[in-house]
């Protein structure tokens, strides 16, 4: 059978998709593919250009198909040709540059356009945008925005969440920003008025001006945008004015091939015109039992249905519409929204939480013992459980307090219950929930002893929350506390600060000590290292150095590999190396015939698989200081490249850099690693908001700082711990943090989880307020590592213990 | 015991016992045979396998205490007196060693490593 013809209008993320989905069923077998897009480009993913004009992301991330994906699947793509004629009966279409393609099936994807309001003024004389004005829908408006933007007042029309991403976009560009919307609240479409005052409130906060209940009367200036007058006869200066007032459908090619419109394409179950048994719609354009959808979750399903059906896969797929539900972060506040935003029916139940303070406001109303509606705003945490609740239309539990919040055992055992039993809890171990089960059936009843059964939280340890709400199921809830997690080692039995205390009243200066005046004489060697680094840490310079107590890595100053060998990574504050240590680099890579020579993340060069017998020739033909690429320790400070040569630079971010690195190396012990990074400008090229310490420059010798960040088995974007001015600030707050840190975060704790679990108030209170009156002795705790730091690759010419860097003695027998 | 295996055993003096630091271990290479000395802060010694049995780490770069040895690679955990692993089925081989009144090693291994021709 010779294949059908199958062309798709539109190349934006409906029709990629739907045509992703047809090949998935073979489709590539039964039709030659034509796709014709109204853009010059592959398809994108739409919803990211709020983070490409915020400066999160580039243009190339958010390609969903590289045109090679095209060619590879033998897919013909018109683009940059917009179709303008559908000929049903003689089944072609015609694009604006006369390219003619037949159909046997035709799939109209063409999505939606931003809406433009009659604004008087918003147009020139000859019907195209007055300069300054922008919609936010496409790579074109974005990259005019990006140009225009830098230090502009602008205004967004539109308090939506499209508006509200733009004026996020826009603030991060310096732009003097103020949202205009017609509405009563923000989001009207997802928020009630309770909701939406307070994201005002937060992004007043921020220092986004909103206007609500403003409609806007004209549009002022001749060649460009000069300002905005509203109703109420007040007027507004502005040189920007992006306007997000809502989609409109891209629906008149159906108008004009005689198919029936009304909001949109209308169709029938399987996404198909009502009028032509050939013709397919699909996404924004289509309407669907009086239905137009704006957002993506339902285009996936509608994508579904339309490639089981014109495949034949199965011709009864049948879309029955989509429960809305949204989970986004707008300025910086996280919420949830799903169905109804106000009770609509007699029967309508209201259940409702508010701080305002915290900025945290939950609502939910329940019909007939189901989720009907829902806000969820600042905490979030229950919205995956309460989504799937109302997507599915399952009854809620009885118990309509834990619909709101986390109440421990009998919330946690709904998604626990609900684990399949070979589902893997620990990814680094491979351990299942049915193995935890057989620990605990096995006599384990606590964290500890279970983990040491199974190894379960034993490689990364993200998941030990998850290990112990497990180990709590399955013991019905009756886990036992094995109080030892929480001494700082489990040995000695008291928390870290009751320790520092016995440590420093004893005058305890080595491992062995604490161990013989604390442990009972008992050496555990899971302790070792953290009563090694507590004590760096008490003592900076004072302390009595038992190299058994520490790990091989801080023995020899590498990081041991999975053969054995080490890995070399010399010192390069702010990324930076001269030619010639370059070169010293190279020469030594050579001659020591190391196996890889890799860029770490860090932005150092990495010799990996060097020898331990080697290690102290290498790093004396490299001649650069050790880059403490191993330890627990402060690691290393990214950085972007600054003033000197980037146009974008707002702050000397490399210079910084390097100042940090030479200054916090001395932090040679820490609870966890600390990595580091400045940015020169928001664009945050060196990703400093998800660093332990990421420092960001905003202008006029402003920085700000971000703590808690985190990019690896966790993921967390850091907390603004406050804005400085100057770098020698920047200096003081760094290691004040970092010190404050050092003292009082439990071992192996990253400060992303330190900073959750003490809070952000108090890690602010005591850092930049010094509410506890221990700014100055942080101050003279950081001079004090500085003072007793002495680069560990010295140890290379004079070693510290026998056979330090030998990992073979060969016996003459 | 996985000693008893080797009817024939011979002892072998591998040097001071200073090459092994106080709370440390080093790896020996004894007529082909890879093995980790240990020696305790209370000066105990222990000798083993040089390998981990679970991904061949090196026992000697681990960390000592008492009479256990815990492997740097994965943290898997050894008593050095039985061999056997700690929360585990994997067990060490271990070897008998002492030391000599001026402090030389000596390291008893089973027969089949005593060199052919004398």
């Amino acid at each position: 059978m010779s294949k059908r013809k199958l062309v798709v209008v539109g190349n934006g993320m409906a029709g990629a998709r739907a045509v992703e989905e047809v090949l998935a069923r073979g489709g590539g077998d039964l039709f030659d593919i034509v796709m014709f897009g109204d853009e010059p480009y592959g398809n994108y993913n739409r919803i990211m250009l709020s983070n490409i004009l915020s400066g999160q992301q580039d243009y190339s991330e958010i390609y969903l198909n590289p045109l090679d994906w095209y060619a590879e699947n033998g897919i013909t793509l018109h683009a940059g040709a917009r179709v303008e004629e559908i000929d049903r009966f003689g089944k072609y279409v015609v694009a604006a540059n006369g390219v003619r393609e037949e159909y046997d099936y035709l799939l109209i994807a063409t999505g939606s356009r931003a809406f433009m309001p009659p604004i008087p003024g918003l147009h020139l004389d000859d019907k195209s945008l007055k300069p300054g004005v922008f919609g936010f829908r496409t790579i074109d408006d974005t990259i005019g925005m990006v140009a225009a933007a830098p230090g502009k007042k602008a205004v967004v029309i539109g308090g939506g969440l499209l508006g509200l991403e733009a004026a996020r976009g826009l603030m991060t560009h310096g732009c003097d920003v103020t949202v205009v919307h017609l509405g009563k609240h923000l989001m009207d479409q997802q928020l009630d008025a309770t909701a939406g005052a307070m994201l005002r409130t937060a992004m007043e906060k921020m220092g986004t001006t909103v206007l609500t209940e403003t409609s806007t009367t004209a549009v002022l200036g001749t060649e460009k945008v000069e300002g905005l007058t509203f109703k109420d006869g007040t007027s507004l200066p502005c040189e920007l004015l992006v306007v997000a007032a809502g989609i409109r459908p891209n629906a008149e090619i159906g108008t004009r091939a005689g198919l029936t419109v009304e909001r949109a394409i209308v169709v029938d179950n399987h996404m198909r015109s009502v009028d032509d048994m050939n013709i397919y719609v699909v996404g924004e354009c289509a309407q669907h039992r009086g239905m137009v959808y704006g957002l993506v979750a339902p285009l996936w399903d509608q994508a579904k249905v339309f490639a089981d059906h014109v495949t034949e896969r199965n011709r009864d797929a049948a879309y029955h519409g989509s429960k809305l539900a949204t989970k986004l972060k707008v300025m910086g506040v996280e919420l949830a929204s799903m169905g109804i935003t106000e009770p609509k029916d007699e029967r309508d139940e209201i259940i409702q939480f508010q701080e305002p303070k915290k900025g945290t406001y939950k609502k939910l109303i329940v019909r007939d013992g189901r989720l009907v509606g829902g806000i969820l705003l600042g905490d979030i945490s229950k919205a995956a459980f309460l989504m799937q609740a109302f997507d599915r239309d399952s009854p809620l539990p009885d118990e309509r307090l834990s619909l709101l919040f986390d109440l421990g055992a009998p919330s946690q055992k709904v998604t626990i219950d609900e684990m399949p039993t070979e589902t893997q809890v620990c990814n680094c171990n491979g351990v299942s929930k049915a193995s935890i089960g057989a620990a605990v059936a096995a006599g384990h009843r606590t964290l500890p002893a279970v983990m040491n059964a199974t190894r379960a939280g034993k490689g990364c340890g993200s998941c030990k929350g998850l290990v112990g709400e497990v180990i709590s199921w399955f013991a019905g809830g009756e886990i036992e506390e094995d109080p030892s997690i929480h001494y700082y080692v489990p040995c000695v039995p008291m928390k870290k600060q009751e320790l520092i205390a016995a440590i420093k009243a004893q005058d305890l200066r080595s491992v062995s000590s604490v161990f013989a005046a604390l442990a009972g004489g008992v050496e555990d060697p899971a302790s070792k290292i953290p009563l090694a680094s507590l004590l760096n840490t008490i003592w900076p310079g004072r302390y009595d150095d038992e190299r058994d107590a520490r790990f091989i890595n801080d023995r020899v100053h590498g990081n041991i590999q999975k053969d054995g060998t080490f890995s070399v990574v010399p010192e390069m504050a702010g990324g930076v190396c001269t030619p010639a240590e370059l070169m010293r680099i190279a020469q030594a890579a050579v001659k020591y015939d190391v196996p890889l020579v890799k860029l770490t993340g860090g932005q150092r060069i990495d010799l990996v698989g060097v020898k331990k017998e080697d290690l102290p020739g290498i790093w004396a033909d490299i001649g650069m200081p050790a880059g403490h690429a191993w330890g627990k320790s402060y690691r290393t400070c990214k950085s972007c490249i600054g003033t000197d040569h980037c146009r974008f630079g707002l702050g000397d971010s490399m210079g910084l850099a390097q100042r940090i690195e030479k200054t916090f190396r001395a932090f040679s012990d820490s609870p966890g690693k600390m990595k580091l990074a400045t940015a020169g400008c928001p664009r945050n090229c060196s990703e400093a908001l998800i660093k332990d310490l990421g420092v960001v420059a905003i202008g006029d010798g402003k920085w700000e700082l971000y703590v808690g960040g985190a990019g690896g088995s966790h993921v967390r974007k850091g907390d603004l711990l406050c804005t400085v001015d100057g770098e020698d600030a920047v200096m003081q707050v760094s290691g004040r943090f970092m010190q404050f840190y050092r003292e009082d975060a439990k071992y192996k704790e990253r400060t992303y989880t330190w900073v959750e679990r003490i809070g952000m108030e108090r890690v602010r209170a005591v850092v930049v307020d010094d509410s506890e009156g221990w700014g100055s002795r942080f101050d003279e705790e950081v001079a004090a590592a500085i003072a007793a730091y002495r680069d560990p690759w010295k140890d290379g010419e004079a070693p510290k213990t026998e056979n330090q860097f030998r990992s073979l003695i060969p016996v003459e027998a | 015991m996985p000693n008893e295996i080797f009817a024939r055993q011979q002892e072998y003096a591998i040097g001071p016992v200073e090459q092994v630091p106080l709370g440390e271990g080093r790896a020996f290479e004894v007529l082909g045979l890879h093995v980790a000395v240990f020696r305790t802060r209370a000066d105990r010694l222990f000798a083993t396998q040089a390998a981990c049995p679970h991904k061949e780490g090196p026992l000697a770069d681990g960390m000592l205490g008492g009479s256990t040895i815990m492997c740097p690679l994965h943290d898997r955990s050894y008593d050095l007196v039985s061999g056997k692993e700690i929360g585990g089925a994997c067990d060490l081989i271990t070897y008998p060693i002492r030391r000599e009144m001026d402090g030389t090693l000596m390291l008893t291994l089973p027969a089949p490593y005593t060199p052919a021709v004398g």
